[in-house]
């Protein structure tokens, strides 16, 4: 699972001369920091599945918003880890899942998309067609049953198209809010994920979300699934 | 079975702040017919079938602009609380037990002290919409007075320590869920609480005074990603303070808050 993320190290120069011990630590260390990955394709470019007013608050507001804070939650735990304040640690776990959970979830849907005169919703030839067929039934039964469980996810969070390479099978999974799909299973691997938070096609779509999950095949990008499926199942 | 209840407290008007939320369309109510068996004193009800209707806010749907849009309103109470109304009263048609509940009742049981039966999400989203839409005025906003201020000042230090509080736990809400400023019952003092999706403080019995919707369709169409800028707009324009001193009144009858220097209202 690559992200393409642009490292930045905090450097002693960037600092002041008047340095306390811890931050001159820190900064020796090198906090890895995260930023927001660059979109394959324009917003407009997945019209009329998804509009491009979406695309880009989702990718502007939303997923930068995950990535600022878990920078955000990063140094804080850092700060709290060279301390030695256990308390400070924990409570900052769930700010880590969330924000972090975010940007991981996003950078793979970011993915997971791409415009039709590209390949977008053309299935997948080779091997994960045939896992399909063979774990899932067809290529409809996996459509029907994501959509089914994305549509009855209450509130916020994922629907998934998951391999387990440990049992070398395709499984269907949702999670909540901005858990990734290892939460579910640590041998899981996520190929397809949908998001069914209401940011993600609310503008467009409003409160019908089956509309959504049936119009977002059309610009699936089968291309990146199979690659994943194949670099674990070679 | 068959047992036919109507609780007197849904014939009363129902826009009061204190209604219990039990909102039966007496029009689609279904009176059992009695039917004589084979011995002369035994009787058989046919299935009663009780069913929820979608409440109007207190106010028209474009009352509350410019913070609240009228088109949002459409959808959100339209679409969205209908929906949920909706989905209720057709799993209630297969349940023979769960209909005889009133609302307050039917949140209560479905929760199931946290390992929620399947209706939960649709009756307590019903009486969260319900109780929301009623936390909400034009020309809300404000400070509240009197009595409550007081409490408020007592459980918090000050009303902007209770504001920033409210707003900061608006913002830390991760995912879908509500906000609220409750009276705990065995604590006897006021709280601010986040609750996720559907769930509702009356489940562990606690006092809920009013609450903030922060499910992203409660927003999305005015504000878009902006939260901060609704829960602003909601604490300074919208929320009901006279509401919630109706709620807090009708709450002391049920928790000892003790001797105000100022009386509630």
């Amino acid at each position: 699972m690559a992200l393409r993320t642009i490292v930045s190290r905090k450097t002693l120069a960037a600092l002041g001369s008047g340095l306390r011990a811890e931050a001159r630590l820190a900064a020796s260390r090198g906090l890895v920091t995260f930023s927001l990955p660059d979109l394959p394709y324009d917003y407009g470019a997945l019209e009329p599945a998804i509009s491009a007013e979406i695309m880009q608050l989702h990718h502007q507001k939303h997923h930068q918003t995950y990535v600022t804070n878990y920078n955000k939650a990063l140094e804080q735990l850092e700060d709290a880890m060279a301390k030695g304040d256990a308390l400070a640690v924990v409570k900052l776990q769930s700010a880590i899942k969330f924000n972090g959970g975010g940007h991981i979830n996003h950078s793979i849907f970011w993915k997971n998309l791409s415009p039709i005169r590209e390949g977008g919703g053309e299935p997948p030839k080779g091997s994960l067609g045939w896992a399909i067929d063979t774990d899932l039934g067809s290529m409809e039964a996996l459509v029907q049953r994501m959509n089914a469980e994305g549509a009855a996810l209450q509130g916020s969070g994922w629907v998934w198209l998951g391999l387990d390479k440990d049992f070398k099978k395709l499984v269907v999974e949702t999670t909540a809010n901005q858990d990734p799909l290892v939460t579910k299973g640590a041998n899981l691997v996520p190929l397809i994920g949908i998001d069914v938070w209401e940011h993600a096609y609310y503008l467009q779509y409003k409160n019908v979300k089956p509309d959504y999950l049936k119009n977002i095949w059309k610009v699936i990008n089968w291309k990146y699934a199979s690659e994943v499926y194949e670099k674990e199942c070679h | 079975m068959g047992s036919f209840s109507l609780h007197a407290s849904c014939l009363a008007k129902h826009n009061l702040p204190w209604s219990n939320g039990c909102s039966q369309n007496l029009n689609s109510l279904r009176i059992p017919a009695l039917q004589r068996g084979p011995g002369f004193l035994s009787r058989k009800a046919s299935k009663i079938l009780a069913f929820y209707g979608l409440k109007s806010p207190p106010y028209a749907l474009d009352a509350l602009e410019p913070y609240m849009s009228k088109r949002l309103l459409e959808t959100h109470w339209g679409e969205h609380h209908h929906g949920y109304v909706e989905g209720l009263n057709k799993q209630l048609e297969k349940n023979d037990i769960l209909y005889s509940y009133t609302l307050d009742e039917l949140v209560k049981v479905t929760y199931n002290n946290g390992n929620p039966l399947p209706e939960f999400n649709n009756a307590a989203q019903v009486w969260n919409h319900d109780f929301f839409w009623e936390s909400m005025q034009p020309g809300g906003g404000g400070m509240p007075e009197l009595g409550l201020l007081q409490q408020i000042e007592k459980d918090f230090g000050s009303f902007t320590n209770f504001k920033e509080k409210f707003i900061e736990a608006s913002l830390s809400l991760f995912g879908s869920g509500w906000v609220w400023l409750v009276l705990k019952r065995q604590e006897k003092r006021l709280e601010v609480v986040k609750t996720s999706n559907a769930v509702n403080p009356i489940a562990w019995d606690d006092i809920p005074l009013m609450s903030l919707d922060t499910w992203e369709h409660a927003y999305y169409q005015d504000y878009k990603h902006d939260r901060g800028k609704y829960v602003n707009a909601f604490m300074n324009h919208l929320v009901s303070w006279h509401v919630v001193t109706a709620r807090i009144i009708r709450a002391e009858a049920f928790v000892n808050l003790g001797e105000p220097k100022i009386p509630v209202a």
